[in-house]
């Protein structure tokens, strides 16, 4: 059912913009309202869940170390598991954000007859995680080509780079299949593995699908049922220089791709993905482990009522003096 | 603590991502191509047709191509029947560039507008250029 | 599994909201009427003073990495121990109540009304988080459940839930400076206890100094290392070295807890306790603190103390007495680790030690959660254990350094009949100390906690009978050489030493201990 509802949503959304399109003509409402709502929400949308976090501080330190804290100067200190320096914790958060450290470390645990625990080396999610985000990653820059006159170089060489094998014509893009391959495993694990199973909600699905029907339709674009690419960049190209305007020829394909990319763009601030933001915000990995050596300061610290030495003398004088207890009044 | 000014910053980082495409094209040419046809083959032709119709062209000339390349190279056959069927020649050289001799203002126009590198000249000499080995 | 409720007594001591006498099993929590608005409020208030709650309600994408990390969750199997759950358990509030998707969508979105049930599912497995953040490390985002755990206990403090082998001690410490509500006489006749049975063993009397003024050092350590064996041995090592050292320090009858069970109630409680260390070292006028082997103590030294009741500007930076090494990475809070301290000794050669003395030990080591994941100590311990025992060797890999398990009774769950549960939790790390065992004979578990020494002395009992536990400064002290001291018969418990007996024990002295350590004496 949390799988179900969540595919038949993007089952409907398809059908939404085909009929849409199809039977009611409504290109412009498809093709420039729907994408410039969702580009507008999720730069908005993105911009004010960061301003929420931001304006929530993080009043105390908490880094989570990984390595050797920084100590005697002759005990190696593990400068980015546990840095003590704006550096190490930049190159921590690179190392975070580029190739998912901590997921990198992800372990196996068995259960064998004894009882007898056993620690495996479980690098799978890893990698599939690490796969679909760069993969996602090279797919938009390459869509650049759509959005931009005299595509820079940098796009031109990556989308050469992508299609090096020269499969096929138009050439393969090595991406698309990795994309695909990881949503697909992304989404198998989520039903085939009993715990993960378990925590999954339709708020993990719905992402899922809707990125393999993304996937699906752009390669049906352009491997299979081919646009006119010509046309469809006259019409992006329309959309970023803020004069839309509906380019015949482009097909329903097309509206679906775009549609579903809109519902992605629009769907972003208010889910989880917005764990593309977070991750640098997170205070157990964005902090240095200097808290002994620098003070962190409290924006809320308040007074609190404590129990005085002298409320505690008070109790115990007679019996700290027969111990032999220095007292302050006698 | 905040960290509100590294926040800002981040902000900035993303919107200047994701508004890429409208500021960076700001002040560009629009480079909308329009191929031509004007070539003295094309000129001649009464009914102005291509192999396939225009449109299948369009979206699909690259597949065409690199069929008729395997056809042509690879089982030896090189008679191509269209879908109106007639038959033609399966040659870039005598058959394609016959018509679109004017390679600059027809094939570069859209392939430079998509960023789109084709191989077909690591093999064919494109027309009119001089045949140097 | 679970501990009993907080009594009404504890809570008014510390004055806490809703105290009154509860049982966890009656139908009835005598909650107040309007718990929903208290708890919510509370939320919301939290949200707007926390990011790390706020942002580990928002990112968390549910990959499951985390799930097979905590050692309640592989000791139980029940799938609510899964960190992700028990983070869900609130998140499913948290939506419900504070975002649109969930107060639109319900139950779809994974929102769930703030119920009786869900009340009772939280406070159940609030109390099955040690806060000892071994998920944390495996989860991309930095995810840590301790911190959704606090603030659910937080939550559950605004109704009066809280258990008592927490509530207990830190009414205790609150009033009396120690959890276990040790009053000062006692403690010094604890002491004096405790330095009779080091004459005996060594034949040097110790007297040590109690709130003295103008001492030089205020040292701290947790109170369960003065009130049961066998964390009294550790106590009586800091003792050992300290009188060997010549050390010019005092203990302190007020701020005699180094530990912090208000941690494991709220924030606002815990700075109270927190607060007598830096009052009492100011009273006192002494230059630094010296803080003993503990671990959640720890974290609270090294993350908040600072924060809470800093800066320590009356202090100056701590400085070796004995060596000259400045302690920089504690230049603001200006309290230093006895390990960090002893190590550095070592190192010096500062220390006679004849690592024979520990012949008769296989000694293996625990690394405590909270100074491994919460500050990173994880080679100065190793060297003090290499430098005074002859035989050390390291648990698995995955169960040692940042992700070493937890002993399964942390944060406050050591109570009688919270046993099933903490055997349960202590599984993986018993199972790992096992594995030395059959490997190598190891037959002794060092650590630096002092909730270890305690829990881990169980959880080894019924996993690994025979298995011994100790702090590091036992170990330091059966092979510290003391000026003046008597041929050693036994080690600090009465166990006979495995040693030759032919060999003068003063040539074992003579053996400079630098030099052992730069040797390396790893066995593994």
């Amino acid at each position: 059912m949390k799988a179900f509802l969540p595919f038949l949503a993007v089952i409907f959304l398809v059908l939404l913009v085909i009929v849409g399109v199809k039977a009611a003509s409504l290109y412009f409402l498809f093709g420039v309202i729907v994408p410039y709502a969702a580009l507008l929400t999720f730069l908005a949308g993105v911009v004010y869940r960061a301003v929420k976090w931001g304006r929530t501080p993080v009043p105390f330190h908490i880094p989570t170390t990984c390595g050797q804290q920084k100590t005697l100067p002759w005990i190696k200190q593990s400068k980015i598991e546990n840095p003590s320096t704006t550096g190490g914790v930049v190159v921590r958060m690179l190392l975070e954000v580029f190739l998912f450290r901590s997921l990198f470390r992800n372990l196996k645990t068995e259960m064998h007859e004894g009882p007898k625990l056993t620690y495996g080396s479980d690098k799978w999610l890893w990698l599939a995680g690490l796969s679909f985000h760069w993969s996602f990653l090279i797919i938009l820059v390459r869509h650049l080509r759509f959005f931009t006159q005299n595509v820079p170089g940098v796009v031109q060489i990556v989308g050469s780079l992508d299609s090096f094998l020269q499969i096929g014509l138009p050439l393969l893009y090595i991406t698309d299949v990795i994309f695909l391959a990881a949503v697909a495993y992304l989404f198998i694990r989520r039903v085939a593995i009993q715990p993960v199973k378990y925590i999954s909600l339709a708020a993990d699905y719905f992402p899922l699908f809707l990125l393999l029907a993304i996937g699906c339709s752009g390669v049906l674009m352009r491997y299979f049922l081919k646009v006119d690419v010509v046309s469809v960049k006259m019409f992006t190209m329309s959309l970023v220089s803020l004069r839309p305007r509906i380019v015949p020829g482009v097909g329903t394909l097309f509206y679906v791709h775009l549609f579903l990319v809109s519902t992605l763009f629009a769907y972003f601030p208010w889910s989880k993905l917005m764990h593309m933001g977070g991750v640098f915000l997170s205070p157990t990995r964005n902090l240095a482990n200097n808290s002994r050596m620098k003070r962190h300061v409290n924006p809320w610290n308040y007074p609190v009522k404590v129990h005085t030495y002298e409320e505690y003398e008070d109790d115990f004088r007679a019996k700290m003096k027969m111990a032999g207890v220095p007292v302050e009044k006698e | 603590m905040y960290n509100g000014g590294k926040i800002f910053f981040g902000i900035i980082v993303f919107l200047g991502i994701f508004t890429f495409p409208v500021y960076y094209n700001i002040g560009k040419a629009d480079t909308t191509p329009k191929p031509s046809l004007n070539t003295p083959v094309i000129n001649q032709m009464k009914v102005k047709h291509c192999v396939e119709p225009k449109a299948f062209m369009r979206a699909n000339h690259m597949q065409l191509l690199n069929e008729w390349r395997d056809s042509a190279l690879r089982q030896g056959q090189r008679d191509y029947v269209s879908s109106t069927g007639e038959t033609y020649n399966i040659s870039l050289q005598n058959t394609c560039l016959h018509c679109h001799s004017n390679k600059e203002k027809f094939c570069d126009r859209c392939h430079n507008y998509m960023a789109v590198h084709p191989y077909c000249w690591s093999c064919h000499f494109a027309p009119g250029k001089e045949n140097k080995l | 599994m679970f501990c009993w409720g907080a009594k009404a007594k504890s809570l008014n001591a510390v004055g806490f909201p809703n105290a009154r006498d509860w049982n966890p099993t009656e139908e009835d929590w005598k909650l107040p009427e309007n718990w929903q608005e208290i708890f919510l409020e509370g939320m919301r208030e939290r949200l707007s003073k926390y990011r790390s709650f706020r942002l580990f309600m928002d990112i968390c994408v549910r990959c499951g990495a985390c799930a097979d990390k905590c050692h309640f969750f592989i000791g139980t199997g029940d799938p609510k121990n899964m960190p992700v759950l028990r983070a869900e358990l609130l998140r499913s509030v948290y939506r419900r109540y504070f975002t649109k998707a969930g107060k639109m969508f319900g139950k779809l979105a994974g929102a769930r009304d703030l119920d009786l049930k869900v009340l009772k599912e939280l406070w159940y497995y609030a109390f099955q988080c040690t806060e000892c953040r071994r998920c944390s490390v495996f989860c991309p985002y930095g995810i840590d459940t301790a911190e959704i755990t606090i603030i659910v206990r937080e939550l559950l403090n605004l109704l009066g839930l809280n258990i008592q082998w927490t509530m207990g001690p830190v009414a205790d410490c609150y009033m009396k400076g120690n959890h276990l509500g040790i009053e000062p006489h006692t403690m010094v006749n604890i002491f004096e206890t405790m330095c009779d049975d080091i004459e005996t063993l060594t034949g040097i009397k110790i007297t040590p100094s109690f709130n003295r003024k103008g001492a030089e050092i205020l040292f701290v350590t947790p109170s369960g290392d003065f009130f049961a064996d066998p964390g009294t041995y550790t106590c009586m090592g800091y003792l050992m070295l300290f009188h060997e050292l010549g050390l010019d320090y005092t203990w302190s009858t007020y701020a005699a807890e180094g530990g912090n069970f208000g941690f494991f109630t709220s924030n606002e409680m815990a700075k109270r306790l927190n607060s007598k260390i830096y009052a009492e070292a100011k009273r006192l006028g002494v230059k630094w603190i010296l803080g003993g082997e503990c671990g959640h103590m720890w974290r609270v030294m090294n993350q908040y103390m600072d924060t809470w009741n800093g800066p320590a500007d009356f202090l100056e930076v701590p400085k070796s007495p004995v060596t000259g090494t400045v302690f920089e990475n504690a230049r603001s809070t200006r309290m230093t680790h006895i390990i960090e301290f002893t190590a550095d000794l070592i190192r010096h050669g500062k220390l006679k030690l004849d690592p024979r003395r520990n012949d008769h030990l296989k000694v293996t080591f625990h690394d405590s959660c909270n100074t491994s994941r919460a500050m990173g100590i994880f080679e100065e311990p190793r060297y003090v254990i290499k430098s005074v025992c002859n035989h050390f060797y390291e648990m698995p890999d995955g169960t040692t350094r940042e992700q070493t398990f937890c002993c399964g009774s942390g944060s406050g769950f050591n109570a009688g009949e919270n046993m099933e549960l903490r055997l349960r939790g202590g599984l993986p790390r018993a199972n790992a100390v096992k594995y030395v065992r059959d490997k190598y004979d190891v037959n002794m578990l060092a650590n630096i906690c002092a909730i270890d020494r305690a829990a881990l002395t169980t959880s080894m009992n019924y996993w690994n009978p025979g298995m011994g536990v100790t702090g590091v400064h036992e170990l330091v002290a059966n092979a510290l050489i003391m000026t003046g001291e008597k041929k050693r018969e036994t080690n600090m418990r009465g166990d006979p030493l495995d040693m030759p007996v032919e060999e003068p024990e003063a040539e074992a002295g003579a053996a400079a201990p630098a030099d052992k350590a730069a040797g390396g004496k790893a066995n593994v």
